[in-house]
């Protein structure tokens, strides 16, 4: 018998990712389970809207109750809090604006989740509510985007090796959002209607400045705030506050809308520009990987991403080495920060990507 | 049809008791405070469980109080004469290997100013009375020792314990849980106060317990209420549960004999499953080799998340748990085995099977054998873990 991990965190988009694997498959091969990353928030500060509060682990299991299915929480906490908060936060010290969302699926849910799944349930692959498609063709498996371009989250899972492709399921891939909605209130899951988590699930209210001070000791000290000829033209509260491209809560006042253009930790200096100042046609990226295993060529043409629901640019890609390479886009694109992912295209099909790195000079 | 190892966290509800159980969820239905025959009718049933229970553990019955569990028994019993005998001290003694419900409640008074000590254990789990008998100051008002513990089934040696605590003028707490689903209580002979008891260790419908108070123990009552349960335990009873209370006591301790003959065969089941798991590498008991609950077989396997396991054996119709089904939410080790001096990295690998009166011999080798089927992927996809022993 071969069974399957249905990754459940008590939203409607693996809910009914597990409600379609149960029908598919028959419900005494799929296990639900959900995965506890990070302790309980204290009472009155609950994320209600996230997908690790008790409440979800509440609802994941009625879910699954509702299936028929066996369900176990799987205790991550270790592995999340070193291979996802405290890379977040790392990724902040180091100027960076982090990812984890991907680091989510790098490490814990096509990773941890596999082995520990394999362990525990004997399960051979596991299946999430991600908006995406695997195609199997010429030999290999590869990640395309969503039905739903809406709803595409390919740009979390360009790190996905061969390996982890070949024991991942997204049942969803083909649906649309309101197909998917529908489909829950048809089967009467409790979660038919929750709203859709978009906070980060451990960074409570969206504030991560705590998070800093509580697992690194960062209290952030004021710095300059300086334009694009180095002149001061305010103070910042700690640079590891402020990530490239934001625009809110710099208290500049420069009579037109201005940027962080760069994060500069060795100087505790943040950056700004006017809106073109902070455009780029060209960047470079490391941390590359393929989803192939190798790039389609050492030069070659696509699309690139850079960050979540952004347009696709046409790019070209010259790899240096075999983990990095220097994008150059058709046209400029808007803030890549580094920290974040450039996420390569052929069409429908995601080939990879890397870190954007630091900007020289 | 799952074999089921974990009558530690729950035994089944025996056929008998919801037969004792029925006519008091659809018949005698009244309110037993009332006054008219239908209250009095109820009031029968909890009349008779209170005797029956009262009778097996050599009391009296106006020394039972029936509670909603174990937990609250252990709340009555802790914070209710800790508070009542304040005049005279706030010193309370405990184990470090104490159910959470005696744990978490000195918790709660130590944040009131109580004074409180906790006494280690040896690597089996044990208490030493001497360190007992040590921690004893004129202040101290309450010791609260377990029977047998929840999770590696050790017993104390309570008999030790009371003759201390007797001499010394402080209030003896015993949370017997555990204990009564397998071994006789008589509270003169252990010199307790205070005895907590659980319905559904032993058969019986969740949701039930027992405080036995020595009569003229001063208790501070932790629910404010109506004076049911002579003013100790405000609420309208749980009639039906109380009745399943009593029923399954009389099943469990009504024959000696029977009781006696079941715990050796329990003994001897329990040995061949230890030996059988203790054919794989890394596996060790946990807790004492002789003094320990008859139903109780506790391992810790290196390499292994206990939690993993269980899961694993689950998918093969074996249900067993890790340390204590009280805590398994939890990603810390079990408090039990850390406080026995094992590496908190083999705590993670702890493994729970207690057997229960329908256990067999074939459930044992069906177990075994799910068990080999699952050990050797768990330890291939964890990976060797750094070696830890447990102390002797």
């Amino acid at each position: 018998m071969s069974r399957i991990v249905a990754a459940m965190s008590g939203g409607v988009d693996s809910s009914v990712a597990a409600a379609l694997l149960a029908r598919e498959r028959g419900n005494d091969e799929v296990i639900g389970v959900w995965m506890r990353t990070h302790a309980d928030m204290p009472e009155g500060y609950e994320l209600s809207r996230s997908c690790c509060s008790p409440d979800a682990a509440d609802d994941a299991r009625r879910v699954a109750q509702l299936l028929d299915i066996p369900f176990y929480t799987l205790n991550v906490e270790r592995e999340f809090g070193e291979r996802v908060i405290d890379a977040f936060v790392d990724s902040y010290l180091d100027g960076a604006t982090p990812n984890p969302c991907q680091a989510c699926n790098q490490y814990i849910k096509f990773d941890e989740l596999l082995k520990r799944g394999l362990a525990a349930y004997g399960a051979d692959a596991v299946a999430t509510g991600h908006y995406a498609r695997l195609e199997h063709r010429d030999g290999r498996w590869r990640l395309m985007r969503a039905a739903d371009a809406d709803k595409d989250q390919t740009y979390f899972l360009w790190v996905l090796s061969q390996d982890q492709l070949a024991r991942t399921r997204f049942p969803l891939g083909e649906l649309t959002k309101p197909q998917v909605r529908a489909m829950a209130a048809e089967l009467t899951l409790p979660t038919a209607q929750k709203p859709e988590s978009q906070e980060i699930c451990f960074v409570p209210l969206g504030d991560y400045r705590e998070l800093l001070e509580e697992r690194r000791g960062y209290a952030g000290e004021p710095g300059p705030i300086v334009d694009a000829d180095g002149t001061t033209v305010g103070t910042h509260t700690g640079y590891a506050h402020y990530t490239v491209g934001q625009r809110h809560g710099l208290g500049v006042a420069l009579g037109e809308a201005v940027y962080v253009r760069e994060v500069q930790p060795a100087t505790n200096t943040v950056v700004i520009g006017r809106r073109d100042e902070v455009a780029q046609r060209s960047f470079s990226v490391d941390g590359a990987r393929f989803t192939a295993g190798d790039p389609p060529g050492e030069r070659f043409t696509g699309s690139v991403r850079i960050r979540h629901r952004a347009a696709d640019v046409a790019a070209e890609v010259t790899m240096v080495g075999h983990d990095r390479f220097v994008i150059e886009t058709a046209e400029p694109v808007w803030a890549p920060a580094p920290g974040q992912a450039a996420v390569l295209y052929d069409g429908e099909e995601c080939l990879g990507g890397g870190r954007i790195a630091r900007s020289e000079g | 049809m799952a074999i089921y190892l974990d009558h530690a966290a729950t035994s089944p509800l025996r056929p008998a008791v919801l037969e004792a159980m029925q006519p008091y969820l659809t018949t005698h239905t009244g309110n037993p405070s009332s006054l008219h025959a239908s209250g009095r009718r109820a009031r029968q049933g909890i009349d008779e469980a209170r005797e029956t229970i009262a009778a097996s553990i050599g009391a009296q019955p106006r020394e039972i109080v029936f509670t909603g569990g174990g937990t609250e028994a252990d709340n009555l019993a802790v914070k209710g004469v800790a508070w009542a005998a304040t005049s005279r001290g706030r010193h309370v003694i405990t184990t470090a290997v104490e159910h959470k419900a005696v744990l978490n409640a000195v918790a709660v008074l130590e944040r009131s100013t109580f004074e409180i000590t906790v006494l280690p254990v040896d690597g089996h789990g044990r208490v030493d009375p001497l360190d007992v008998a040590a921690a004893l100051t004129d202040r101290t008002t309450l010791v609260s020792v377990m029977a047998a513990n929840n999770e590696v089934g050790t017993t104390q040696p309570i008999e030790a314990i009371g003759e201390i605590v007797r001499g010394h003028g402080a209030r003896l707490h015993v949370d017997a849980v555990q204990w009564a689903a397998h071994e006789p209580i008589d509270v003169d002979s252990w010199q307790a106060d205070l005895v907590s008891l659980s319905a559904h260790k032993l058969g019986g419908p969740q949701g039930v317990g027992a405080l036995y108070v020595r009569r003229g123990t001063q208790l501070l009552p932790q629910l404010q209420g109506g004076s049911q349960e002579r003013q100790r335990r405000a609420g309208t009873e749980n009639v039906a549960g109380i009745v399943g209370f009593g029923a399954a006591f009389s099943l469990v301790h009504g024959d000696p004999e029977a009781r006696r003959a079941e715990s050796q065969r329990l003994i001897e089941l329990g040995r061949a499953l230890t030996t059988g798991l203790l054919a794989h590498d890394g596996v060790s008991v946990t807790g004492h080799p002789d003094e320990r609950l008859p139903n109780n077989v506790s391992v810790v396997i290196d390499g292994v998340e206990g939690g993993d396991l269980v899961a694993a054996l689950d998918l093969e119709g074996v249900e067993v748990s890790t340390g204590s089904a009280c805590t398994s939410g939890s990603t810390e080790p079990s408090h039990v085995l850390l406080a026995m001096g094992i590496d908190p990295h083999l705590a993670h690998g702890s493994l729970r099977l207690t057997l229960g009166p329908e256990t067999s011999r074939e459930d044992v080798d069906a177990t075994l054998a799910a068990f080999e089927r699952v050990l050797p992927r768990l330890r291939t996809t964890q990976g060797a873990q750094p070696k830890a022993t447990v102390p002797a």
